[in-house]
């Protein structure tokens, strides 16, 4: 038992030497980094080309953010069943395994043009 | 003892090695942009800076650090400071499993393309927390729109790739390596020539999937024509407006790095990896060097494709951009999938 | 419970210790995530506890699942999480300002709940508890490929579930769109 696990620890390091990597550049930048003195008041408002600021940035965003985010987890969903599907091809009958995954891509492709003929990802139209 | 060695020791060695390379190989990526586009628009580009301009990067990343490490007062500050790294570590971690050589891989998972999925997903935080932690009207647009941009064409990447698997049976990379040159099968027979050794590459027998990885490859690295979240006539600089210094600079390495990760991942997949119809074998007991090699000129190859399509070809509108990625292409790579299916039950191969 | 970490400890070794240690991740993750006041915050721990979950999917050897954990929930699922909450526009004064009338109804009813389910889990695994360790840490059932493990069994005799999944996929879709339609 093991052997596959073993290969997991290098991961791990590789996650670990990325982690400090990113962690020495931005630590080392703020200790390296000048610093200004007598700075202007200005520097802590947001970039905005010099116009006054009058709103909040925090606003409400256009629906359709939800909605690309909700439609990407289903298709998600669904890309993540294709790759089980692909490995094991092979090594199930042919014509039933190719039937499965096309009645199940023929199901979605449903739902797919539902989403499109309602028309509510077109971002040119207004809501 | 030997565990310390053999398990820790010497694959952080290798490790820190290849986050190195990448790194160096980002700078290498930063002059070569610079100077590609030059050329394309009659110019000169960095020329100064060392022999042919190649220490401009080593000049610009001292620039950089010794730069005030701004964090404005408006700005969320823990979120701020972190949101860089986030975008950065995915590229550089993805790079564990691509094999550069026959024994040259970090980690060979059986997962192994899932496994660069998963932590790529993880990418859009760095960004989406960015723009959100800036505290400003510019980033958040910036971020949110990068944001929705990367996972619609998450999901165009995922599709496109499952062709090349149901050739391979197995998500493991080394042997989506191996499976390619040795020859083409049709109809149960095997063809050893050498147009069938070339034809056996998955560019040849998945050229549809490959358009479709390269295409939503532009996206998720948020390069042109897909940089919409930096689109400066509408954004100022996106979702790092408000970065500085280091932290600006690792926004920066993040997409550099995602580049060169999305550009190893398509020569493992299509390209062949580090095989080259035999040539990989030459040298020995040097022949890891010889793979190395291979790997490299196909992967610097694709990184001039990147760099000479950004100063070719215009930006995509937003309504554009996303009637691509779920009216044209979610379908083209579902029909992708079924396809190969259809010629692998004809072809039997 | 003493005992058997000390086998576990004992036997799996590194492996023992890379599970506790997940599984410690996940948990301090999952209490950061309550008690936090900012909810963006609140995701973020979320999301490292989802990859804490995902290590111990690979201390248990089901290196699929955790894949698919770190993909779908920790990738996908969590960004729309963050997408509401970011847009929704909470600021500190308005959540300060809602008020938690049922606080104490609400506390008991967890408190139940969470003692019924750490019930069932002893109960549910104690079987588990005294097989040997290493079949309590997880044996592959296809040795080298997670992959084939989870893909024969579910396209051959999982196969009506499967096809029903991609019916709920759809009525997902069709729910989603009808969401954001102000008239269909």
């Amino acid at each position: 038992m093991g052997a596959e696990l073993n290969d997991y620890l290098p991961v791990l390091l590789t996650i670990l030497i990325a982690g400090g990597l990113a962690g020495a550049f931005i630590v080392l930048s703020a200790v390296i980094g000048k610093r200004a003195r007598n700075a202007s008041p200005r520097r802590d408002t947001p970039y905005e080309c010099g116009m006054p600021i009058i709103t909040d940035a925090h606003s409400r965003f256009s629906v359709k953010f939800y909605l690309v985010a909700m439609l990407f987890i289903l298709f998600d969903i669904e890309v993540v069943f294709l790759y089980p599907w692909a490995v094991v091809f092979d090594d199930l009958p042919a014509t039933l395994i190719f039937t499965e995954m096309a009645v199940f891509i023929v199901i979605l492709l449903a739902g797919w043009l539902f989403m499109v003929k309602k028309g509510v990802l077109r971002w040119e139209k207004a809501e | 003892m030997d565990f310390w060695i053999d398990d820790i020791g010497w694959p952080f060695i290798k490790i820190f090695i290849i986050a190195n390379v990448a790194l160096m190989m980002v700078a290498l990526l930063v002059w070569a942009e610079r100077r590609v586009a030059a050329l394309i628009q009659d110019r000169l580009g960095p020329n100064r800076v060392g022999p042919l301009g190649l220490l401009q990067p080593v000049a610009d990343v001292i620039k950089l650090f010794l730069k005030e490490d701004l964090t404005p007062g408006h700005v969320n500050r823990p979120f701020f400071i972190i949101a860089p790294a986030l975008t950065m570590m995915p590229a550089i971690i993805s790079l564990a499993v691509i094999p550069f050589g026959a024994s040259l891989i970090i980690a060979d998972l059986d997962i192994g393309i899932l496994f660069i999925f998963a932590i790529s997903s993880l990418a859009v935080y760095g960004i989406t927390i960015g723009g959100w932690a800036s505290n400003s009207k510019y980033s958040l647009l910036g971020g949110i729109r990068s944001t929705a941009q990367m996972i619609s064409y998450e999901i165009c990447l995922g599709l496109s790739v499952i062709g090349v698997f149901m050739l391979s049976k197995s998500l493991r990379l080394q042997d989506v390596v191996l499976m390619q040159g040795d020859g083409i099968w049709l109809f149960g027979e095997h063809y050893t020539g050498i147009m069938g050794k070339i034809l056996d590459w998955n560019i040849f027998k998945q050229p549809i999937g490959f358009i479709l990885f390269m295409i939503a490859g532009f996206a998720e690295t948020n390069r042109t024509p897909f940089d919409l979240a930096e689109a400066e006539q509408e954004l100022a600089a996106g979702f790092h407006t408000e970065f500085s210094s280091m932290k600006f600079a690792l926004y920066f390495l993040g997409e550099y790095a995602a580049m060169i990760s999305i550009g190893a991942i398509t020569v493992t997949l299509y390209l062949g990896g580090w095989t080259f119809f035999g040539l990989e074998n030459l040298g020995g007991s040097f022949s890891w060097l010889t793979q190395i090699l291979i790997f490299a000129v196909k992967l610097l190859a694709l990184q001039f494709f990147f760099i000479w399509v950004r100063w070719t070809i215009p930006r995509f509108r937003y309504d554009q951009l996303m009637r691509l990625g779920w009216q044209v292409l979610l379908p083209i790579g579902l029909a992708n999938i079924l396809l190969t299916g259809v010629l692998k039950l004809i072809f039997k191969v | 419970m003493e005992p058997i970490f000390h086998d576990l400890l004992a036997a799996g070794g590194g492996h023992a210790v890379a599970f506790y240690a997940c599984s410690a991740v996940t948990i301090a993750a999952a209490i950061l995530m309550v008690m936090k006041k900012n909810p963006v915050a609140s995701v973020m721990w979320l999301v490292l506890s989802f990859i804490g979950l995902a290590g111990i999917y690979v201390t248990l050897q089901s290196y699929f699942i955790a894949v698919i954990q770190v993909l779908v929930y920790a990738g996908a699922i969590m960004v729309l999480f963050l997408f509401v909450i970011m847009l929704l526009n909470l600021r500190r004064e308005d959540i300060a300002k809602m008020e938690l009338p049922k606080v104490p109804f609400a506390g008991v009813i967890a408190a139940i709940l969470f003692f019924v389910s750490v019930f069932l889990v002893i109960k549910a695994s104690t079987p588990a508890f005294e097989k040997p360790v290493d079949a309590l840490l997880g044996e592959p059932a296809l040795a080298g490929d997670s992959v084939r493990a989870i893909g024969i069994p579910l396209f051959s005799q999982w196969l009506l579930p499967f096809e029903i999944t991609s019916v709920l996929l759809l009525a997902a879709i069709v729910g989603a769109v009808a969401l954001t339609k102000k008239k269909l």
